[in-house]
């Protein structure tokens, strides 16, 4: 089940909600009812106009690469071996966030910034799944 | 905000007596040395001074009480790298609004050997440690090579044209007796250099040094008094958008140190083409590249063609990082502060092979975090 020797994430209560969503295996992510804006990171305060009143919204779990870089210097104790790919992804609903693109060739020629990907929860240890994405299949 | 242009003066700049590896030193020795070094350059005792500004993991009191001072104003503003930039805006509302007169605004980092420094403290329900740490971010260059990877599908930028400021900054090194690196460097060498990130190469990366720097500012008129030119401060600006990579709200444009820029040039009463000198923080070659972009020295996306031909190197067009930049000067971590010793420098003619002619204005300009916070100042000998 665990391939997964570094850094997992601890829930914060603001957070808990996203990281029990996705070890089921769903996107979830916070949006503001007063104002309407999905963000990410979640937080206890709508980042646009700082109310409170949040609700959590699934996500299509689509997306498109924004941005990535290929890490051939890696992190200390991190799974993937390198060269990996970091990513970020700008969700079809509007957030962004920081991930790992996997099932690609790490190789910057092949990888296309634009490119359609989509979620791929992976289970790092018996209470965390981690959402990475590949390219789209559908 | 004009009524603040000329207000203090940089009276004191100086390094710490040694830099590089230093493994006998640690963070606070090197504090010392800087503080020492800069309060003799700007002729006034320690019990001038009556304010402490610095940056670090540390609180800013934990360096006065090490120095033997006893301030009446402290600030330890950490915005990252250019904090020292900030703290020099942040003195000049102190002296202007009479809270204090001498202000001494210290850095001090055992960045490579890592004596006396404070850890990390990031505990794994921090943000970072939740929503970049899980997906193997692995230090700043991970970060950076994000940015970069935006920045050339944008707009074109090729890794040829981020070397050229890494092979630019070298050659202004050579002219620099204390600069770390100071063998030439080519194109093709820093394309040849080990992938840390793609598109980041090594020698797409600053050093990691050991090494103090130290300002000091002061009022106008006490600087009038002492013994070297004054250094006015015409024009500063600060700002911060984000603080973790993953929030930067535009990967290819350095929103904040346009917003730090606009307001020193606005300050200042000078524009882009004033500019004599440019020390503009360069952790990796995509920084200063973004940094010319959101400074109006040239148009966004046109960054990289700006570096193209050694433009940036001596007896080029645009002098930049005259003391051999964080890529090949020195790079304690936080570098900000000595993108102002050597604008001090250049512009009282201090600066030797290197010494920009007719060097009137220059600019310093500095980074926080990843791409997070900009801090920007114009200063001149002429007010």
């Amino acid at each position: 089940m665990s391939d997964h020797a570094g850094p997992l994430p601890v829930p914060t209560p603001e957070t808990r909600r996203y990281w029990e969503a996705a070890r089921r295996h769903v996107l979830e992510l916070p949006r503001c009812r007063a104002c309407g804006h999905r963000f990410f990171y979640p937080r206890a305060a709508c980042p646009r106009c700082l109310s409170a009143d949040l609700e959590w919204v699934q996500a299509s779990g689509r997306g498109t690469l924004h941005t990535f870089t290929v890490v051939h210097r890696g992190a200390r104790d991190f799974p993937l071996g390198t060269p990996y790919v970091i990513a970020i992804v700008e969700l079809a609903e509007g957030p962004r966030l920081m991930t790992n693109l996997v099932d690609v060739e790490p190789d910057p020629a092949r990888l296309r910034i634009g490119m359609p990907v989509e979620v791929v929860f992976a289970d790092v240890s018996a209470d965390v799944a981690l959402p990475r994405f590949r390219p789209a299949r559908a | 905000m004009t009524r603040m242009r000329g207000r203090v003066a940089i009276v004191g700049a100086a390094e710490s007596d040694e830099m590089g590896r230093l493994p006998h030193k640690s963070a606070f020795a090197l504090h010392a040395e800087a503080a020492r070094n800069a309060l003799a350059d700007a002729g006034l005792e320690k019990d001038d001074v009556d304010a402490v500004f610095t940056a670090g993991l540390w609180m800013a009191s934990e360096a006065a009480e090490y120095l033997g001072l006893r301030p009446r104003y402290v600030d330890g503003t950490q915005i990252g790298g250019c904090s020292f930039i900030a703290h020099v805006e942040h003195a000049m509302g102190a002296i202007a609004a009479g809270l204090c007169e001498v202000a001494l605004i210290t850095h001090g980092e055992s960045g490579a050997s890592r004596v006396a420094m404070p850890g990390m403290r990031f505990g794994p329900d921090s943000v970072r440690l939740q929503f970049e740490a899980p997906f193997g971010l692995a230090g700043p260059p991970t970060g950076y090579a994000l940015a970069a990877a935006r920045h050339m599908h944008e707009f074109g930028t090729t890794s040829e044209q981020l070397a050229e400021v890494a092979v630019a900054t070298r050659k202004w090194a050579a002219l620099n007796p204390r600069a770390a690196m100071r063998d030439p460097l080519t194109v093709d060498d820093v394309l040849a250099s080990r992938m840390i990130s793609w598109p980041l190469h090594l020698l797409d990366c600053c050093l990691v040094t050991d090494a103090g720097g130290a300002v000091v500012v002061t009022s106008a008129e006490r600087a009038r008094d002492l013994p070297k030119r004054p250094v006015y401060v015409l024009g500063t600006g600060e700002a911060s958008t984000h603080v973790i990579v993953s929030q930067m709200p535009d990967f290819a444009r350095w929103d904040a140190a346009r917003i730090a820029g606009e307001r020193a040039f606005a300050m200042a009463g000078v524009a882009p083409a004033d500019v004599d000198v440019a020390m503009l923080y360069d952790a990796f070659t995509i920084v200063p590249i973004m940094a010319l972009e959101a400074l109006g020295f040239c148009k966004p996306g046109e960054g990289g063609p700006f570096v193209a031909g050694q433009r940036t190197a001596p007896g080029g067009a645009f002098p930049m990082n005259t003391n051999g930049g964080g890529l090949s000067y020195t790079h304690t971590g936080m570098y900000g502060i000595f993108t102002l010793i050597e604008a001090v420098w250049q512009l009282r003619g201090e600066c030797g092979a290197r010494q920009v002619p007719d060097c009137r204005v220059a600019l310093c300009h500095g980074l926080g975090g990843m791409f997070s916070a900009a801090a920007t100042l114009v200063a001149s000998t002429d007010v």
